[in-house]
């Protein structure tokens, strides 16, 4: 065990970390140079064509250092937005310690903090590491002053690599078998093993991901699930080298993996501990923090014969996304569905498209809300996170919404603009410092509506992506809220309806009715579309029928090719929502949030 | 349902500047096409043979490149081939630029009893826009020619919605051609196809086609003078004097009734197949010179396709579609089906039921694509 290391990579988006595991792995030599590809840890699709990390990613690799010992150095990649910081934190709870990534041309940014403060709350040792030093605006000098200023951290501990050119690669290596310490633990305790990570897979169940603390497991054991007492036999544990490897044994100290025939999905859960039946440790480890979404929305099949299908898809994909979380819901307008929570905008569009890509389902998914808070007349208070559920506003004492404290890291020259948004997205009590000149700290307490409502586009483009941005919820703020309806042809559409500051309420409406005008093709009928608070009306857009679609000729070579069309136009329209004879596509119901500046 | 026979004359003069046919400018093949459309009849002698045909449709291309001896030749051999009705409905298509009356009346002779005269327009400026190899006077010429070789059933084809076209000069052409009053017309839109040299001006910008909503006003008013002036509009782009005069053989195409399409690029139909030859004359001789069929691919509808086809093809016609017919052939009522939807179109005017059929508005026949997607 004093041969392990158990550490993740963490940093602000986009500053290198998984082009560092690239390197990390390749200089390790675990993977062929035939079957290597950038961002190698970035497996899923949708990781790849965003150029982002989604997930948590393991791998095992060995090292050979210059001290002529062998480590196994167990490395995890982890996300750098902040709608995945669960991620990070999951993935710490693993770890003894981590490389904290920096990247030399942009500096310290608000999730290199957010970050290292995870890091430091479970104790870890962090190896500062400045990365793309070969960018020609890279300041390693700038950097090496931040880190003293704002992180708080000896610039003697810095190492500097370009994760892109390879250089500095082995320095890392070094620093983590001498600085990280080796995992504590106990092969011959009872085992508890932590569930940090699962996935369904469709012929060997659900594959959890644990790190191992105490004990050890093999195949043939029985385990236990601590939570509910469920005993499984397990048929194989290993680790991970970008696929699978089967070990005989996983014990203190790894991580690893443990396939056991789980085809009970709900037995399964993120934080629980695993044990031995036979020999049960005393007591859970820890787990996680609890997530709290802060961003909800409903769910619903296109097609409602899918409803049974979409709730079996919803428990395999939750497995893989600890984060996410739903229950029962229906509309008027869509059916039956279910409410969901998400931990941001960015979150709830990534699981809209896994949910569609992994488990082939065609869903909607309503107009997002923040959870409201109402107390009505006859004190009682109710929670509000979906504006179908919003209460009759005869019977409202009070109203308010969730505030946040925002704190952003900027050039100074972006100030004005920066303000300027904050103060249109109703921040108050705006507090500024300057961490070094030409750099401020500027925080804001705003509510959290206008944050998700298209706040952090038009933060990254009034900064020209200089500024980074990170926030808290503080508390709950009197407001004067009401509830805005969408009529399609005259039908309302619950899943449109929002919830809105009621000074905004116009801009808002005219804003949803021109979003569909755009979103909703034409079809043969005119569509009205209308925005109205109670029966009032407060906006309108028209959707002119289009008149002539047909082309001229239809003889024997044009048939097939006409027919190709249709077909292709079909499955189209079967990705669209009919609400009377209007066909709504998926994009309008998120549309509507999208202001229109820029 | 008696069969339709096609055959593709896969040669043109020169070539037009929207065509998207296909057709070479070389006649040198002409002796040789021939020979191996011949052993193309043949091996579709067996698989025809059960069925009568009750059309030939010379199209092409340009048939009229060939000479009336030639033409003859192909007659002759396919009436030895395949079985055809008394009464068939024997099409040809001209070019204006290919002909003159004494070779109308040749044809005549031979038993053609309908021509098609591909004028597209009586504007000299709008032929040129189209680089058509002919002049108003050559199309003028050409109609009455048809006439005095006594030809009783003539279609003339024309083009609208060209790239500045006002509606008076399309209003022109029209009055035009109904100074002599054909039996068929067809009013083609303009569509521009990439591969063609107008597609190429196109996409370099040279010129824009009219919106969706002038195409509109085009049709619509289209379909309007020729009804008033006593022509049924009885498909998108085709207009008859009298229901007998519409296009026998261009009717198979819209039921799923058996075609065999002979030569280059013919399409066939036959038992919920439908089969292409190559694009391509050179492949077309070769494969023929050794006796395999010249079928570039083929494809055999399931039973959605094949609804999908009824509708798309149905309400593109004034019949619009029997329900009775389409229950007994796919097991489905629309009516019952669709009831909401029908309703809906029925008040926008799009379409109506009637004599128990689904049948598109004119306004409806604009948008049949979508019609069909119902
Ligand atoms: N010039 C230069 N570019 C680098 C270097 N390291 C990474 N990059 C580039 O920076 C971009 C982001 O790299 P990633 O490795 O995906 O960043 P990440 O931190 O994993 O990003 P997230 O997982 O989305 O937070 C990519 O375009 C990389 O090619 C480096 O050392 N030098
Ligand atoms: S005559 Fe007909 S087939 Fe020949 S090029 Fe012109 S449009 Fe095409
Ligand atoms: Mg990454």
């Amino acid at each position: 065990m004093d041969n392990i290391r158990n550490f993740s990579i963490i940093a602000h988006i986009d500053h290198g970390k998984s082009t560092l595991a690239d390197r990390l792995i390749q200089y390790t030599g675990v993977v062929t140079d035939r079957m290597f590809k950038d961002q190698i840890l970035d497996n899923m699709d949708i990781e790849r064509e965003r150029g982002i990390t989604i997930k948590s990613q393991a791998i095992s690799l060995p090292y050979k250092a210059k001290n002529g010992k062998s480590y196994t150095l167990n490395l995890i990649d982890t996300p750098g937005h902040v709608d995945f910081s669960y991620e990070v934190s999951r993935s710490l709870a693993s770890c003894e310690g981590v490389l904290l990534v920096i990247d030399a041309a942009q500096g310290v940014q608000a999730q290199t903090l957010a970050n290292l403060y995870m890091a430091m709350e479970h104790d870890l040792t962090v190896i500062p590491v400045i990365n793309k030093i070969d960018l020609p605006s890279a300041d390693v000098d700038r950097v090496l002053e931040q880190m003293a200023s704002e992180l708080d951290i000896d610039p003697d501990e810095h190492l500097k690599c370009s994760a892109k050119e390879g250089i500095g690669i082995e320095e890392i290596l070094e620093a983590i078998c001498e600085r990280i310490p080796p995992p504590k633990g106990d092969s011959d305790s009872p085992l508890a093993a932590l569930i940090f990570d699962a996935h369904y897979d469709a012929f060997r169940g659900t594959i959890i991901n644990c790190r191992v603390f105490d004990g050890k497991l093999k195949n043939g054991d029985i385990i236990r699930f601590m939570f509910n007492k469920a005993t499984y036999k397990v048929e194989e544990v290993g680790h991970f080298r970008i696929t699978r490897e089967k070990r005989d044994a996983i014990s203190a100290g790894e991580v690893g993996y443990i396939i056991a025939g789980l085809k009970t999905v709900s037995d399964v859960h993120i934080g629980d501990t695993i044990t031995l039946d036979n020999r049960p440790c005393a007591k859970p480890l820890p787990g996680f923090k609890e997530v709290k979404p802060v961003v909800f929305a409903s769910i619903y099949p296109i097609a409602s014969d899918d409803y049974e299908d979409l709730a079996t898809s919803l428990e395999k994909f939750k497995l893989n996304d600890a984060s996410f979380v739903y229950e029962k819901d229906s509309s008027a307008a869509l059916g039956q569905g279910f409410r969901c929570g998400f931990l941001g905008l960015l979150h709830l569009d990534i699981v809209q498209e896994r949910l569609e890509r992994e488990y082939d389902l065609s869903i909607i998914l309503s107009v997002p809300s923040v959870c409201y808070r109402f107390t009505l007349k006859d004190k009682s208070i109710v929670d509000i996170d979906n504006p179908t559920h919003y209460p009759d506003p005869s019977s409202i004492d009070k109203s308010e919404e969730p505030y946040i404290r925002a704190s952003m890291m900027l050039p100074e020259r972006y100030l004005g603009a920066v303000m300027k948004l904050c103060m249109d997205k109703r921040g108050v009590n705006s507090n500024m410092h300057y961490l070094s000149p030409g750099r401020v700290e500027l925080t804001y307490e705003m509510p959290l509506a206008e944050v998700i409502y298209d706040f952090y586009d038009r933060f990254k483009s009034v900064t020209q992506g200089y500024g980074s941005f990170d926030y808290d919820l503080i508390d709950y703020r009197e407001s004067n809220l009401a509830l805005m309806d969408i009529l399609v042809n005259g039908i309302k559409v619950d899943a449109l309806s929002q919830i809105v500051h009621r000074e905004r309420a116009r801009a808002r409406a005219l804003l949803a009715c021109d979003r569909l005008k755009e979103e909703i093709p034409r079809q043969m009928f005119k569509i009205a579309i209308q925005g109205a608070i109670g029966g009032e009306i407060i906006a309108r857009s028209t959707i002119t029928p289009f008149r002539k679609d047909v082309i001229a000729k239809c003889y024997g070579g044009d048939i097939t090719r006409k027919r190709k069309l249709l077909e292709k136009q079909k499955k189209g329209k079967k990705r669209m929502k009919m609400i009377g004879n209007v066909s709504i596509p998926q994009s309008a119901f998120l549309a509507v949030l999208k202001s229109d500046t820029d | 349902m008696p069969a339709g026979l096609y055959i593709h004359i896969p040669f043109c003069q020169k070539k037009c500047g929207y065509c998207n046919f296909y057709s070479v400018t070389s006649l040198a093949l002409i002796r040789e096409f021939i020979t191996a459309l011949y052993k193309e009849m043949e091996l579709y002698r067996r698989t025809f043979d059960s069925v009568p045909f009750d059309t030939i449709y010379l199209g092409g291309g340009s048939p009229s490149v060939l000479s009336a001896k030639q033409i003859q030749e192909i007659l002759n051999h396919v009436r030895n081939t395949f079985d055809f009705a008394a009464d068939s409905e024997i099409t040809i298509e001209i070019n204006p630029g290919d002909i003159d009356l004494l070779y109308l009346q040749d044809l005549r002779g031979l038993g053609i009893n309908r021509i098609n005269i591909g004028v597209q327009s009586f504007n000299e400026n709008i032929l040129k826009f189209l680089v058509r190899r002919h002049s108003r006077q050559a199309a003028l010429d050409a109609v009455a020619a048809a006439k005095r070789a006594g030809f009783d059933n003539i279609g003339i084809d024309l083009i609208y919605g060209i790239p500045g076209q006002a509606m008076t000069v399309w209003m022109e052409t029209l009055n035009a051609v109904l100074s002599f009053m054909p039996e068929h017309l067809s009013c083609y839109q303009l569509t521009i196809e990439p591969d063609t040299p107008l597609g190429k001006k196109s996409a370099e910008g040279e010129f824009v086609l009219p919106d969706n909503d002038m195409q509109y006003d085009f049709f619509m008013k289209t379909s309007e003078i020729l009804e008033a002036a006593g022509y049924v509009h009885y498909e998108v782009s085709n207009f008859a004097k009298d229901m007998d005069r519409a296009s026998r053989h261009n009717q198979k195409y819209w039921d799923h009734t058996p075609y065999l399409g002979l030569g280059p690029a013919a399409h066939s139909f036959q038992d919920n197949q439908r089969w292409w030859n190559h694009q391509s004359l050179e492949r077309y001789l070769e494969n023929l010179k050794v006796g395999t069929p010249p079928v570039e691919d083929s494809e055999t509808l399931t039973n959605e396709q094949l609804q999908l086809e009824t509708l798309l093809l149905g309400l593109r016609t004034k019949k619009g579609i029997n329900l009775e017919r389409y229950k007994e052939r796919f097991g489905r009522d629309l009516l019952k089906e669709k009831s909401n939807v029908i309703a809906d179109l029925d008040k926008a005017g799009l379409i109506k039921i009637e004599n128990g059929c689904l049948r598109p508005t004119p306004a409806g026949l604009a948008v049949a694509d979508s019609l069909s997607l119902i």
